[in-house]
């Protein structure tokens, strides 16, 4: 009996030594001083802590499921020519580090941090500075970005910078509380499904502050995209969920709040797009719901492209806009109906808060310029006004049918 | 100051229409201000002013104006002074009364709702349209001996720059729409004053519609500083020119 | 003083001033008579540099008036109907005009002005001015500068008789002072003590132009109008 317990405690202290996982201090007067020695040494589910410093050592290769600390903020550095740090294994975290310097070839896109074919792995509160893409993600399952800070500092060329967050066939992933500025894309989701991008402040980014393409059953809460090259792009995507983001001060010739391209069966929902040259510009896409936003001071509050149908725009507020909607057809598939428009001028004799005149939110104007870019330089003129004021009059280019019947006279408190 | 124009000046400041003018933009400043809720409806508000009454009282104005004033102009030109010099000193009485009417009247709920840019840029805008205009009126009127004819000119050549000239803008886009001519288009604007001054004010003040394709070409020019005073240059030349070409019609004309 | 040569005018179709030449001297007080539209106002102006005239020069002490401006500070003019801005009072204008002519308060001749007794009216707007009061004032200021030349076009129309008579007596007194007075008149009786020369205009040419002594002499008659009937009879033959 003794020796059956005996042998059963040594199993068990055998075990529980696995259970209990070691934990390698890396940094100037520990041993070992290279995070690559550490790598080498740990077995999985060791954790390796590094200490504050500067780190030099051109790719670092997470193979194993290990948890990586780094203790006030130490540096890892790539040189302008190393990926940094590769994930290749499952479950690893890696935390508390700043990233920098990546290198930039554009033909094996390497990043800052990059995972591989791996699933839950952990990427939180990191500092990723100057890094080709930042975290990269392919054929990853349940993994989380949280809380990270990345910037770069990207040009005007689009070839010269990668991506901030860059998610490829993946699934199930959860980024959050991120903060991306100066890369190519801010966000970037090709093939990822079942993920949500949550509370994340994507800004000043060369091209996109999110783009993403056949990610389907996706959802974006609560995000700021702000100041991007050309706003913010989602395509060829369906049942996508967009609730509470702010789109803001995208400006310029092809920038948009949001760009919907072949986009069907989705939700956008309590979004403010503020101060964009288009808040949003969609073609090809068919029964979405567009509730409950704001459209503020843009150029365009909405451009629906003739190639749109069955959209749904309720309840929205257009408020100082210079066109509220704009087509570029006659033809019309979308319902407007119960939005607030500042531009509207009837009245309400039976007092049940909406309007009793239909409201067109479709100027003369705005078909002229949709048609004739340049007749912008029209604006604001008498003649322009002339011509707005008889054609709402008597509407004969503008069509009859592009029409909000229940109009209200009062903002919606959004 | 120059002793015709400050006679000019106190003739003017007791003229009823003078009066009358400076009450009525006041009154739509004013309102304009308040009844809006933001500051931006009231600035497109005086816009429309700048744009429209501005350009009509002040060619209209003057140009009433120089025709009453003959006798005086005659009298003038039988005492030892320049005939250059009576001219240019009732343009300059004209202008600065048209100018301080528009400052009174609109110009003092723009300092107290707008910022203190804006202020600068539309007050600029609503002076130099007005003096423009002027310059317009005095064209217009010594072209011929004839009153009304004098104030039909004038107010052919208003229509004309408010509203006929953005027509043929128009159409101008559309028959050559299939080429490049934003680059020309800017060019075409500035043979309006009032274009000028519109695209001026609007650059500043609702950016997001001029932005896109076609605003980027415009921002390019008019935005950066040197479009800016090239433009305000044109400003000042549809004042020079329109009177130069009168002065000299002025000064070889029998009186 | 004033030399006149080949002075062309035309407005239009009408030929105001058809090659006219003239020499006026210092002291004299020259009448300009003729039919209506004959050229006289014109010729005025054009003196005056307020009519531009297309062919021939004008000569102001030798001097080509042409682009000048100083030489009217020497003139007088009197227009046929002064016409002032109306929201002006007479004092305003008046002021005005010194001002604008730079002359010194204490050498202004303010004769007329006491005659007239302009100063109880002084506040008065010209629009309010009958025709007669107006021509007071344009008298005034034709007088107020002491020039060396009076160019008065139809002075006397539109005075009331002392009014006229006034006028008079101060053209008398300014061409004792021998300078040289140029008036154009249709009530050529009332000239008859003044004149020394007179002009004959007709469509626009100097039918002649006579000392009025030479004139009397010539056809015997005593009164000027009588001379020209005399003068254009002759001339008919």
């Amino acid at each position: 009996m003794n020796v059956r317990l005996l042998l059963l405690l040594f199993c068990f202290c055998l075990l529980t030594s696995r259970l209990q996982a070691t934990v390698h201090t890396v940094g100037a007067g520990s041993n070992p001083t290279a995070i690559k020695t550490a790598l080498a040494l740990a077995q999985p589910k060791d954790t390796i802590l590094v200490k504050s410093g500067f780190y030099q050592e051109g790719n670092l290769i997470v193979d194993k499921p290990l948890t990586l600390i780094g203790e006030n903020n130490p540096v890892l550095d790539g040189n302008k020519q190393y990926e940094i740090l590769s994930v290749k294994a499952d479950s690893v975290t890696i935390k508390g580090f700043v990233v920098q310097n990546s290198g930039s070839a554009s033909l094996d896109d390497p990043g800052g941090i990059k995972v591989y074919d791996s699933n839950h792995v952990v990427i939180t509160n990191n500092t990723l500075y100057d890094n080709f893409f930042g975290i990269y993600i392919q054929y990853g399952k349940h993994c989380l970005v949280k809380n990270n800070t990345l910037i770069s500092n990207g040009t005007t060329d689009e070839l010269q910078i990668g991506n901030g967050i860059h998610c490829w066939k993946s699934d199930s992933i959860l980024i959050i509380g991120n903060n991306v500025s100066g890369h190519r894309d801010g966000i970037y989701f090709e093939f990822v499904t079942n993920s949500v991008i949550w509370r994340n402040i994507s800004f000043g980014n060369v091209r996109y502050g999110l783009h993403f393409m056949f990610s389907n059953n996706d959802a974006y809460i609560t995000n700021v995209f702000r100041n991007n090259g050309a706003g913010v792009a989602v395509m060829y995507t369906k049942n996508v969920k967009m609730y509470n983001n702010v789109f803001e001060k995208n400006w310029g010739d092809a920038a948009y709040g949001l760009l919907l391209k072949d986009i069907s069966d989705s939700h956008i929902e309590n979004n403010r797009f503020i101060q964009n040259t288009s808040g949003i510009y969609m073609e090809g896409s068919n029964r979405i719901s567009i509730k409950n936003n704001i459209f503020g001071s843009n150029g365009w509050g909405m451009k629906i492209q003739a190639s749109c149908m069955d959209n749904a725009i309720d309840a929205n507020n257009f408020t100082q806009n210079t066109f509220d909607v704009s087509t570029n057809g006659s033809l019309v598939l979308n319902t407007f109906a119960g939005n607030y428009w500042d531009k509207y001028e009837g009245y309400d004799l039976n007092k049940d808060k909406t309007g009793d005149v239909p409201y067109h939110p479709l100027s003369l104007f705005s078909v002229i310029v949709e048609k004739n870019p340049p007749a912008m330089l029209l604006y604001r003129s008498f003649m322009v006004t002339l011509l707005d004021k008889s054609e709402k009059i008597l509407p004969s280019l503008t069509p009859d049918n592009f029409v909000d019947n229940q109009p209200l006279m009062r903002p919606l408190p959004l | 100051m120059n002793r015709i124009t400050q006679f000019v000046l106190t003739d003017i400041f007791r003229n009823k229409i003078m009066i009358a003018y400076t009450a009525l933009l006041a009154v739509f400043s004013w309102s304009a201000f308040t009844l809006e809720n933001n500051s931006q409806k009231g600035l497109l508000t005086l816009l429309n002013i700048i744009l429209l009454t501005v350009p009509l009282v002040s060619v209209l104005f003057s140009t009433i104006y120089i025709y009453n004033s003959s006798e005086f102009i005659e009298l003038l030109v039988s005492q030892p002074i320049k005939r250059g010099k009576i001219w240019f000193s009732i343009f300059t009485g004209l202008s600065i009364s048209l100018a301080l009417a528009f400052l009174l009247g609109a110009g003092v709920p723009l300092l107290l709702y707008a910022s203190i840019g804006m202020f600068g840029l539309v007050a600029g805008m609503g002076v130099l349209v007005s003096v423009a205009f002027t310059a317009i009126a005095f064209f217009s009127a010594i072209f011929t001996r004839d009153k009304a004819k004098g104030i039909g000119i004038s107010v052919l050549l208003w229509l004309y720059f408010a509203l006929l000239f953005d027509g043929l803008v128009l159409f101008l886009l559309f028959q050559f729409a299939d080429y490049p001519i934003e680059n020309a288009m800017v060019f075409i604007t500035a043979l309006s004053p009032i274009d000028l001054a519109r695209i001026l004010i609007l650059l500043q003040l609702d950016i997001s519609a001029m932005m896109g394709y076609t605003g980027a070409i415009f921002k390019q020019f008019f935005g950066t500083a040197l479009g800016f005073s090239i433009s305000v240059l044109l400003l000042c030349l549809w004042t020079a020119i329109p009177f130069a070409l009168s002065l000299y019609r002025f000064q070889h004309k029998d009186l | 003083m004033i030399v006149i040569e080949n002075l062309c005018k035309q407005f239009g179709k009408l030929q105001a001033l058809k090659n006219v030449n003239l020499t006026l001297s210092a002291g004299a007080c020259i009448a300009l008579v003729g039919p209506n539209g004959c050229g006289k106002t014109t010729l005025m102006k054009s003196i005056l540099g307020m009519a531009l005239p297309d062919k021939g020069t004008i000569l102001f002490d030798g001097k080509d008036i042409k682009n000048e401006f100083a030489y009217r500070s020497r003139i007088g003019y009197m227009p046929q109907i002064g016409r002032y801005p109306d929201n002006m009072t007479i004092k305003q204008v008046i002021d005005m005009i010194k001002h604008l002519r730079h002359y010194p308060e204490n050498q202004t001749d303010k004769d007329l002005i006491t005659r007239y007794q302009i100063n109880d009216l002084a506040h008065k707007r010209m629009s309010t001015l009958s025709g007669g009061t107006t021509q007071k004032v344009s008298a005034v200021l034709a007088f107020l500068f002491n020039p060396d030349v009076y160019i008065l076009d139809e002075p006397t129309a539109g005075l009331d008789p002392i009014a006229a008579e006034i006028l008079k007596d101060k053209i008398m007194e300014e061409k004792a002072k021998g300078k040289l007075i140029l008036i154009s008149s249709h009530l050529l009786n009332e000239l008859d003590e003044l004149i020394t020369e007179l002009i004959f205009m007709q469509d626009g040419e100097v039918l002649f132009h006579k000392k009025t002594d030479d004139l009397r002499n010539e056809t015997g008659e005593a009164k000027i109008s009588k001379t020209i009937t005399n003068m254009l009879k002759k001339q008919m033959s």
